[in-house]
């Protein structure tokens, strides 16, 4: 598995416990968005990124994460994050 | 003309019982539900025997969803929701779909996730408040548990939380039966919760009106009415009741436990003897005879009476009221038994617990036994003699009960419940 692909593999392991349309999640790709696609509550976002932050043990910022509305947005702050370590 | 209003669902969640069956069988019992817990004592508590409601894990998924439960420490909402939901099904009702602007809820709490807001509060002084996730404020906030329930079953009528100490329950009761009988509703579930622990119990514990002599013996500790009761035991939980206009009930055929037929809730003001903490006696007679009044019965139509009776000093002080309001003694005087003697004082929960208790003893014809009171307060039994307290089941038809509850800040509320007749 590349870096990229584990990244979403990890993405979708947090992301899944949050998600109210399984159908959208099985076909899960790049330009999925958390809200209009996932049906993910816009409150529960916060904590979808307090839980990224401890499993790549990173900070995000908070203009960073209005960013992260969907999935192609939040691999690229993950991978931003991760670049400054 | 005012609506009448109907009990059409129940459920409970107490310190001797969770859920209907289980709770009914403690009650005709006389079990008690008050135990030792050994971290009160490592904390330094005087008092370290309460009454906390048993909820497995399991139990707590067939309420809430894994996401719900997710950083979840709030045991009004988990006591709450648990009664609530359960009385709603009782009552025969489906899980909305769609938004339900005819049923609402008044679920009244003392406190809203106390452990979470602990949690919360070292976060936040750890400079870390932008790590506390998005779950705080709805655990935490007063109407938490109105809120949660709101959402679990679709409610669109009102949705609330009222809070008056330990008459919370029994005035979340008559506000929502005030609801329907203006038309307002036709539905409301009504209830209250409250949650238990040493960050609930230590202001109690504190005051001294925790009784410190029971630690050996937890059962025998909750002795409302008794010539040794040295202060009251702290318990919690929920109770709840699905209340309805008798047209709504009927149209649909529900099953109907008992009619709320009357009630009254006032205040002492804390004048005349009444304090933050103590009862002006004048103004609880005065809500006892507004009730009675209101139900526009006899008070000797009472067949039986359920106390507030906490096992504090004030236990002769509310039955000299009882006998004075109502204009009877000895053995024309109710009988009159106290659900806190098995189940300790669940505080803001205990009007509700203790409401759903008093329409099981209509609906299944029985008085249930107040336990730890055979050494019977002198001044009580000088007023209205032994045998008006039962200390085993008695199984007779009850077609009305008193239920009174007071609280801290010198407020009252007393409903008349009756058996009910299509007439």
């Amino acid at each position: 598995m590349s870096n990229n692909e584990a990244m979403l593999a990890d993405l979708k392991s947090i992301i899944k416990p949050y998600i109210q349309n399984e159908e959208a999640f099985a076909k899960l790709t790049e330009e999925t968005d958390f809200i209009n696609d996932l049906k993910i509550n816009s409150a529960n976002l916060v904590d979808i990124v307090l839980d990224v932050e401890d499993k790549f043990d990173i900070e995000i910022d908070n203009d960073s994460m209005d960013k992260m509305l969907n999935v192609k947005a939040a691999l690229e702050v993950i991978q931003e994050k991760l670049a400054v370590k | 003309m005012k609506k009448r209003v109907v009990i059409t669902g129940m459920g409970v969640v107490a310190p001797n019982g969770v859920g209907l069956d289980a709770f009914t069988a403690a009650l005709k019992s006389g079990t008690s539900g008050i135990e030792f817990y050994p971290h009160l004592k490592e904390l330094g508590f005087s008092c370290c025997i309460g009454g906390i409601p048993k909820i497995s894990e399991e139990k707590k998924r067939e309420y809430f969803t894994e996401l719900q439960l997710r950083n979840f420490n709030s045991a009004s909402i988990l006591y709450g929701c648990i009664a609530g939901v359960d009385a709603w099904k009782d009552a025969g009702l489906d899980i909305n779909e769609e938004t339900d602007f005819d049923s609402g809820t008044i679920f009244g709490a003392g406190t809203s996730g106390v452990e979470r807001l602990r949690e919360a509060i070292y976060g936040v002084d750890d400079k870390k408040v932008r790590r506390l996730g998005s779950t705080v404020v709805a655990q935490t906030m007063a109407s938490g548990v109105s809120a949660y329930l709101g959402g679990m079953l679709g409610l669109g009528n009102q949705v609330t939380t009222n809070s008056s100490a330990c008459t919370t329950g029994t005035e979340a009761v008559l506000m929502g039966y005030d609801r329907i009988q203006l038309g307002k509703a036709k539905r409301m579930l009504v209830g209250s919760s409250s949650e238990d622990g040493p960050y609930i119990w230590g202001g109690f514990d504190a005051m001294r009106v925790l009784t410190r002599h029971h630690n050996e013996k937890p059962e025998s500790g909750s002795r409302p009415m008794s010539a040794t009761a040295t202060g009251f035991v702290p318990g919690s939980g929920a109770g709840a009741l699905v209340l309805e206009s008798l047209d709504s009930a009927l149209a649909r055929n529900a099953t109907i436990y008992a009619e709320i037929i009357g009630g009254s809730v006032n205040a002492g003001g804390q004048r005349n003897g009444g304090t933050m903490t103590a009862p002006n006696s004048t103004a609880v007679r005065r809500c006892i005879q507004d009730a009675v009044a209101d139900a526009g019965i006899e008070p000797t139509e009472i067949d039986t009476i359920n106390g507030h009776l906490t096992a504090t000093i004030k236990d002769p002080t509310e039955i000299q009221n009882w006998a004075t309001a109502l204009d009877l003694k000895g053995d024309d005087f109710p009988y009159i038994n106290a659900l806190k003697s098995t189940t300790g004082h669940c505080l803001s929960a205990s009007g509700s617990i203790e409401s759903v208790a008093s329409v099981l003893q209509i609906k299944e014809d029985f008085i249930f036994p107040s336990i730890n009171s055979e050494d019977l307060h002198p001044e009580i039994e000088a007023l209205i003699g032994k045998e008006r307290i039962p200390h085993k089941l008695i199984k007779q038809t009850v077609n009305i009960v008193a239920k009174a509850s007071f609280g801290f800040g010198d407020v009252n509320g007393c409903i008349i419940f009756k058996k009910f007749k299509n007439e």
